[in-house]
């Protein structure tokens, strides 16, 4: 190559002597192995990440590598009982899911279209229905999260020339230039170096964070964090309800303890989702079947918040809102009733508000919940995670076009602008949304009933906020 | 708007030669009949170690890859006949020159995307760091070379040889700009390309290039760039054409500092690039009777 061009030249002698001379970084031994991409975690995202740059197009002579601590699920079967960890998955998701070619699987498996959803609140009567115009277009789909990640798992097994997954493996630790102890000195341009629990050694141009609140990379990276425990736990659970000829709906109602909602998984069964105090959690999953089922339909009909001040001002406006409006009268639809829980399907998790300041560092990226984690409260969370996919994998496909390092930070800051810019509002506004709801004082429940209603009434808003939440 | 290049100064009878102020005549040395300046030099030694830092001094120019890369790339593909075999490989089998390569922020890239690239600096501790980081990506070890050298050094024995030469940020540090365009002729195949990026001289880019990049926003160390180095597009163009040159694209660029990212813009009066193609013998012949100067300028 080069040096035949040369070879007749003097200079060559100077150059294999400077060669000689140089010395390698102690980092660089040539024992360790060498990878371009590393992804650490294979939950949904990792594992969505991983199969997004095997089908980038010119990541094909990279070497990528996936680490994930659970054992490979050699034999899936589907199970009849449905499981009480799902997702609300948007259609910008879907787009994703059809570019790996996992809508496919999960179709042939199973999710449920969400074609309307209602919004409304125990200490007012106000309400907010969102659906497409024709109920043509699906809203979301609610898909489990077993499903999800078997359905990509396979579409990754397709790719095993292009990415390699290392099952049961998980990174005993990061060395990252500039942020591990002891290598703070070190120039950032230099390799991560990660250690597995199998003792093998893997120095990567990028290593890509996925693995969740808690990510190990995050910490490992010194990103600063901004957290906030919301001191409440959500409860899960398989709910069957009274059979309705379309379990098409999604519910959420407002409590001042937490929203309980409710989303379909098929004509007969549904899942909850109740977000509220931990003594409350406990209790509930302390319940006998039947008195969970009790205080379920309790939680989506009572009236005993109501405020009958609100309850009169916010009727009057209504009643404005309708004289102004008269095309759009609203439509108040009653949610199923729960007639059974599948038993051993309860569960809690705590809640909380994890933002990461930075998504990016040099030849680090967070992606998922590692960078950001949110409220439950409009399912939105998982979705953020799977933008992050797509956002990061376009943005490396143009780095390597550019001939760029795949660490380039020049790249990687691009993705942290971009989702920024998408992440951070939804953040906030949820996060405002969790302490609207939070209360029962009387002057918020108005503004918020008020509040409602006006944007109920708006329907180019509204519109506004399902193309929001599809992106 | 900054670079930090070191390339050789030639002694020379240049045109420019009397008006040059750092034109040192007593400081003859036999290798290639070329003088280093030890005031370009030292100014770069010091910042060798920190080449690689993204965010550091060399921000602008790891910025500037974006920009130069796929344009080089598009064009050296364009002239071919056929598709590239290898997509990802777009500049397989092809011999690229990077003069003045310093720590080898061009060169890498390039050889990313599958050229063989030999790097030619004149400062060893920049030829030092390039290799010591080429050495980190076993991907493009083989693929590239640095040589500590001036391009004058390749002339005796790579008449011919090299399919493009990059000489980025790099002729605005170059006494005789005219011995350098020379001997860059000489050594590129006929047909072949040379790519310069470079400073225009004019009151704007005294005012952008030289105060507000050096004393007020400090984007280049104080002294990185001497006014009176800078050339025109016109100039420029001029000098290729007397060695063999046909010019087919110049285009102004232009640094946010707030962004930090560059763009291609229409305005040529501060940072520009210019891409010129090698005529074949009996075509420059034909050429310089014609007396054909037309630039054609394409915005991408």
């Amino acid at each position: 190559m080069a040096c035949n061009l040369l070879r007749h030249c003097k200079l060559c002698n100077l150059s294999t002597r400077i060669v000689n001379s140089l010395t390698s970084r102690n980092l660089h031994s040539s024992s360790n192995e060498k990878a371009d991409i590393v992804i650490s975690g294979g939950g949904m995202v990792g594992t969505a990440m991983a199969c997004a740059l095997g089908h980038t197009d010119f990541l094909q002579d990279k070497k990528i590598i996936l680490l994930e601590s659970a054992p490979e699920k050699k034999d899936f079967k589907l199970s009849e009982r449905y499981s009480n960890r799902t997702c609300a998955i948007s259609p910008a998701t879907v787009g994703l899911f059809q570019n790996i070619g996992a809508w496919d699987e999960i179709l042939q498996m199973r999710c449920q279209p969400v074609k309307r959803m209602q919004v409304w609140e125990s200490c007012s009567d106000s309400v907010i229905t969102f659906n497409d115009e024709e109920l043509m277009n699906d809203l979301a789909y609610i898909v489990e999260n077993d499903v999800i990640l078997e359905a990509i798992r396979r579409q990754l097994s397709s790719l095993s020339d292009r990415v390699e997954v290392r099952y049961q493996t998980s990174a005993k630790s990061y060395i990252i230039p500039g942020s591990t102890p002891g290598h703070d000195n070190v120039d950032q341009n230099t390799w991560v170096t990660i250690e597995t629990d199998k003792g093998q050694k893997i120095q990567t141009k990028l290593l890509i964070g996925a693995d969740g609140m808690n990510s190990a990379v995050r910490k490992a990276g010194k990103f600063h964090v901004f957290q906030q425990d919301y001191k409440q736990q959500a409860v899960v659970a398989t709910l069957e309800v009274s059979g309705t000829s379309d379990n098409s709906v999604a519910w959420q109602r407002f409590l001042p303890t937490g929203p309980i909602a409710m989303l379909p998984l098929s004509s007969n069964y549904s899942c909850l989702i109740w977000t509220t105090s931990p003594t409350k959690a406990k209790y509930l999953k302390d319940l006998q079947d039947d008195n969970f089922v009790d205080a379920v339909n309790d939680a989506f009909w009572h009236e005993r918040d109501k405020d009958s001040t609100v309850m009169s001002i916010s009727q009057k406006y209504q009643e404005l809102l309708n004289y102004v409006f008269s095309d759009n009268q609203v439509v108040r639809q009653l949610p199923p009733t729960v007639v059974g829980v599948d038993p051993g399907s309860r569960a809690s998790f705590p809640l909380s508000l994890n933002h990461s300041s930075n998504y990016v560092k040099p030849r680090v990226a967070l992606i998922g919940d590692a960078a950001h984690r949110l409220h439950p409260l409009a399912g939105q969370g998982v979705n953020l995670g799977f933008g992050d996919v797509s956002c990061l994998s376009q943005v490396l496909n143009e780095a390597v076009q550019s001939g760029s390092d795949v660490g380039s930070l020049y790249y990687l800051s691009k993705y942290e602008t971009e989702r920024q810019r998408a992440v951070l509002p939804v953040v906030m506004t949820i996060h405002g949304l969790h302490h609207l709801y939070n209360t029962d004082f009387s002057p918020v429940v108005l503004l918020r009933s008020l509040g409602l209603q006006s944007t109920n009434a708006l329907q180019f808003v509204k519109n506004k906020i399902i193309q929001q939440a599809s992106s | 708007m900054f670079s930090k290049r070191c390339i050789c100064r030639i002694i020379s009878t240049s045109r420019l030669g009397s008006q040059n102020k750092r034109w040192h005549s007593n400081h003859a040395r036999p290798i290639a009949q070329s003088t280093i300046d030890e005031e370009e030099r030292e100014k770069f030694q010091k910042l060798s170690h920190t080449w690689w830092n993204e965010t550091g001094e060399f921000q602008a120019l790891h910025a500037l890859n974006a920009l130069r890369v796929p344009w080089i790339t598009n064009s050296l593909v364009e002239k071919q006949d056929q598709p590239p075999p290898l997509h990802t490989k777009p500049l397989l089998g092809l011999q690229i020159l990077d003069a003045g390569s310093g720590g080898g922020i061009l060169s890498e890239p390039l050889a990313r995307l599958g050229a063989n690239m030999i790097g030619v600096d004149m400062v060893e501790d920049n030829i030092r760091v390039a290799q010591t980081h080429l050495e980190e990506d076993p991907s493009i070890c083989g693929s590239v070379k640095y040589i500590q050298a001036t391009v004058e050094d390749l002339v005796e024995t790579n008449e011919d040889a090299f399919d493009a030469v990059v000489a980025s940020e790099v002729v605005e540090h170059v006494s005789n700009i005219d011995t350098f365009l020379t001997s860059c002729c000489k050594i590129i195949k006929p047909g072949g390309s040379i790519f310069l990026t470079t400073i225009n001289k004019t009151a704007l880019s005294y005012t952008t290039g030289v105060l507000a990049a050096e004393y007020l926003l400090r984007l280049v160390p104080i002294g990185t760039h001497d006014w009176e180095k800078f050339i025109s597009p016109e100039d420029l163009q001029f000098l290729l054409d007397k060695c063999g040159f046909s010019t087919t694209l110049i285009h102004g660029m232009m640094y946010n500092p707030l962004t930090r990212r560059w763009s291609w813009i229409s305005n040529s009066s501060v940072n520009y690039g210019l891409h010129a193609v090698k005529l074949h013998p009996q075509t420059s012949e034909t050429s310089s009777k014609e007396n054909s100067t037309d630039s054609v300028e394409r915005s991408d």
